[in-house]
């Protein structure tokens, strides 16, 4: 008799189940619920939580926003392109915008202090991807999403677009300092 | 309805009874598979070759629409083709009956291929690089949309048969009791496919007209939640359709059965019930959607299809150990595996699947798809490690191992080659072995997926990624090129004994159908399960190895997290 043929007993539902087997079962449902209770005890305890604040937003509004903040707060300009570097104060909202193929504009953050990061993409989708941390988090164009984040290292991160968006993709990559 | 022609025969060696029309069905559907195979084998070669930067073969726009075209020719074309094969395999040939309209069959057969050809020729024109996913608002030529349409209705219409050949079974009294189980897998794997199907329409549809110019918006986040209940489904409908296999090739080459009907049937119930929730795992970088949503979805509804999954994990190779020991192979722990077939392919392809699957597929898939730890995965090399671990090692060595045995039965020719066989698994699965730790290992450190070019060359403002990443990249490289020509051996033999192996005795078709009568038992004691008690020591013992190195990577990853910066 064997898994292919039909089952021997033709009331095979009501056949013992092996010990071995009901082990098994008790012990991998034990370890599922503890890796599901494991998400909302990080939610309660955790540090690490990705935040789901997001709004709709026309992206020449969300433009306008990094604008104000980068007239603002512009410390120095970098790279070839003369990216402006913001240094926006702490607990403020920052604007980080993606687009084909560049980060606009380069943050400067201070260590220990939490910002409200605002992402967005001008165009297609785009992937945040903090490096070295790898901190990876989806961009949605039309979407503005708020996360809150605090820098736990000083130094200097890269940001690079991990979701593919065309031609130029590999080379859409940035920079973000912390102090 | 049944002819009077000549239509069934019995194969000599297996007892298998093939229906005409099933058999040049299952033929054409694996054989067209095995095409799309080659191709997307070519594709993988020269888009490993490029990842591995010492190599860097070909440039920049040529590697995006590569990697387009072996997407969808490996993860949709090969494997979907080669399921229809095993749809009807699993139901006119398991069930000893016709197949329900082979006509309708055929047309299905040839939606596929016209469907195929259609989205290649867009992709290799250059008129849809855009990866497997498509996401919007990045266009692709609505032909690209159409011609994926088209194979899934097609493929939707061999879901349809298949079912449709069920109720020819049971009404034409050809089996008795219930399903087999590896037919029950396949009434599974087919439920999953049609909800699946389903979910491509939905989005694929209206993603066709937005690109024909008809509709004027789609929206990205939507288009992501219902897409990979499209693209993450289909992966479900391999994982089911894979276990069945393996379910087959330990019936087969051990006569294996189940340890217990009831368990295996129920742990394949809850597929039916939670695996089509894992489109949220795409989704848990995502903006728009709530933490709950996420969290219940992400966990197939607290974990039960994991536990399916763990427990099909125990129960395959535990069928397997009560069979061996029932022949004697009693000592010890470990001897019936150490006496097991090694030197057979459709064995040792299965069990390398099994393990691959398992250790680096499963655990992986539970680590991405953890709501949190999903931030230090999202997107980065690490997840094509995943799915090649599960839809290459898992389910595409289960395929081919299930072809060895389907080469003398369905083919009737004798394999060439049996040397290059018997080595082929080994190659094949731990060069792939090799290559998705490799891409687990750069992910881990941040090296992102579907990327040209990792050194920044060019970029205004680079960046370095650390030299272990580099060197895993160039591990990957190695082991890439070693699992391709383990699939090269794979399309040598398989092709080459199509063609010149040397041809067996298939039995005479004739008129009769032999309906599968066994001597059921009604008796609920006798000879249930193996003993009723610990019967299968060794299996226990992998479960529990496997089990820890489970828990300790999970732990692992959430330390991990621990380190990075505050999010909230």
């Amino acid at each position: 008799m064997s898994a292919i043929l039909p089952p021997q007993h033709r009331i095979w539902w009501k056949q013992p189940v092996d010990k071995i087997e009901i082990v098994w079962i008790v012990i991998a449902f034990v370890w599922c619920m503890i890796m599901f209770f494991m998400m909302p005890y990080w939610h309660v305890f955790g540090k690490q939580n990705l935040s789901t604040e997001t709004y709709r937003v026309k992206p020449e509004l969300f433009a306008k926003a990094t604008q104000e903040m980068v007239d603002k707060y512009t410390v120095r300009t970098e790279g070839p392109n003369k990216v402006p570097v913001v240094a926006p104060p702490a607990g403020s909202d920052v604007y980080l915008i993606a687009r084909l193929w560049d980060w606009w504009p380069i943050l400067e953050l201070e260590n220990g202090k939490s910002y409200r990061l605002n992402l967005t993409s001008m165009d297609y989708q785009h992937g945040f991807s903090l490096q070295p941390e790898n901190i990876n988090i989806q961009i949605l164009p039309g979407y503005q999403h708020v996360v809150t984040v605090t820098p736990n290292r000083t130094g200097q991160y890269a940001i690079v677009c991990n979701e593919f968006c065309g031609i130029g993709h590999h080379k859409m990559v940035s920079r973000l300092y912390v102090k | 309805m049944a002819t009077a022609a000549a239509q069934y025969r019995i194969c000599p060696r297996t007892g298998l009874q093939f229906h005409k029309s099933a058999e040049a069905l299952i033929k054409v559907n694996a054989v067209a598979g095995v095409v799309a195979l080659l191709l997307g084998g070519v594709l993988a070669l020269l888009i490993t070759l490029t990842r591995w930067q010492a190599v860097h073969l070909i440039d920049a726009n040529e590697f995006y629409l590569i990697l387009t075209a072996h997407g969808l020719d490996m993860l949709v074309v090969w494997i979907i083709f080669f399921e229809m094969a095993i749809l009807y395999f699993c139901s006119s040939t398991l069930l000893r009956c016709r197949l329900a309209t082979p006509r309708l069959a055929w047309f299905a057969f040839a939606l596929m291929v016209i469907g195929t050809v259609t989205f290649n020729v867009v992709i290799f024109t250059g008129d849809a690089t855009v990866m497997m996913t498509s996401y919007p608002p990045m266009p692709a030529h609505p032909a690209f949309y159409l011609g994926l349409i088209l194979f899934a209705v097609g493929a939707l219409i061999g879901c349809f048969i298949f079912l449709g050949t069920l109720v020819v079974a049971k009404a034409e009294k050809t089996y008795e009791g219930s399903v087999p189980l590896v037919t029950f897998g396949a009434i599974t794997a087919c439920i999953i496919a049609i909800f699946t199907i389903a979910s491509g329409a939905i989005i694929l549809i209206p993603t066709f007209l937005w690109s024909a110019g008809y509709i004027s918006h789609i929206d990205p986040a939507m288009y992501r939640v219902i897409w990979w209940a499209f693209g993450h489904s289909a992966q479900q409908i391999n994982v089911a359709a894979h276990i069945a296999v393996w379910y087959a090739i330990a019936a087969i080459v051990f006569g294996a059965k189940p340890m217990s009907e009831r368990v295996s049937r129920f742990a394949f119930l809850l597929y039916i019930l939670f695996l089509q929730l894992a489109s949220a795992h795409h989704i848990l970088a995502d903006p728009a959607v709530g933490t709950e949503w996420k969290v219940f979805n992400t966990s197939y509804a607290m974990y039960l299809a994991v536990l399916a999954s763990m427990l099909h994990g125990l129960t395959v190779p535990g069928a397997i150990e009560a069979a061996q020991r029932a022949k004697g192979y009693t000592k010890g722990l470990f001897e019936w595996l150490r006496k097991a077939p090694w030197g057979n392919p459709v064995f040792s392809g299965m069990f390398i699947s099994l393990i691959g699957f398992g250790f680096l597929g499963g655990i992986s898939g539970v680590m991405m798809g953890t709501e949190q730890l999903n931030m230090i995965i999202h997107n980065t090399i690490y997840v094509p490690g995943h799915f090649h671990a599960t839809v290459v090692i898992g389910t595409t060595l289960a395929f081919m191992s299930l072809t060895y045995f389907l080469l003398p039965t369905l083919f009737n020719r004798e394999l060439i080659l049996p040397g290059w066989a018997k080595l082929q698994p080994y190659v094949f699965g731990l060069g792939m072995g090799a290559f998705t730790l490799a891409m687990m290992g750069a992910g881990t450190l941040g090296v992102p997926r579907r990327h040209w070019d990792i050194t920044f060359a060019g970029a205004a403002l680079p960046y370095e990624f650390p030299g272990t990443a580099l060197l895993m990249i160039a591990i990957f490289g190695i082991a890439g090129v070693i699992a391709v020509i383990g699939g090269a051996m794979y399309i040598v033999v398989t092709v080459g004994t199509i063609l010149f192996g040397k041809k067996l005795d298939a039995g005479a078709y004739s008129t009769k159908v032999t309906p599968l009568r066994l001597p059921v038992q009604v008796s609920l004691v006798e000879d249930g399960g193996h003993g009723g008690g610990w019967g299968v020591p060794g299996t226990f013992v992998f479960a529990m190895v496997f089990l820890v190195a489970f828990v300790l990577y999970y732990f692992v990853n959430w330390k991990y997290l621990s380190t990075v910066w505050g999010l909230s």
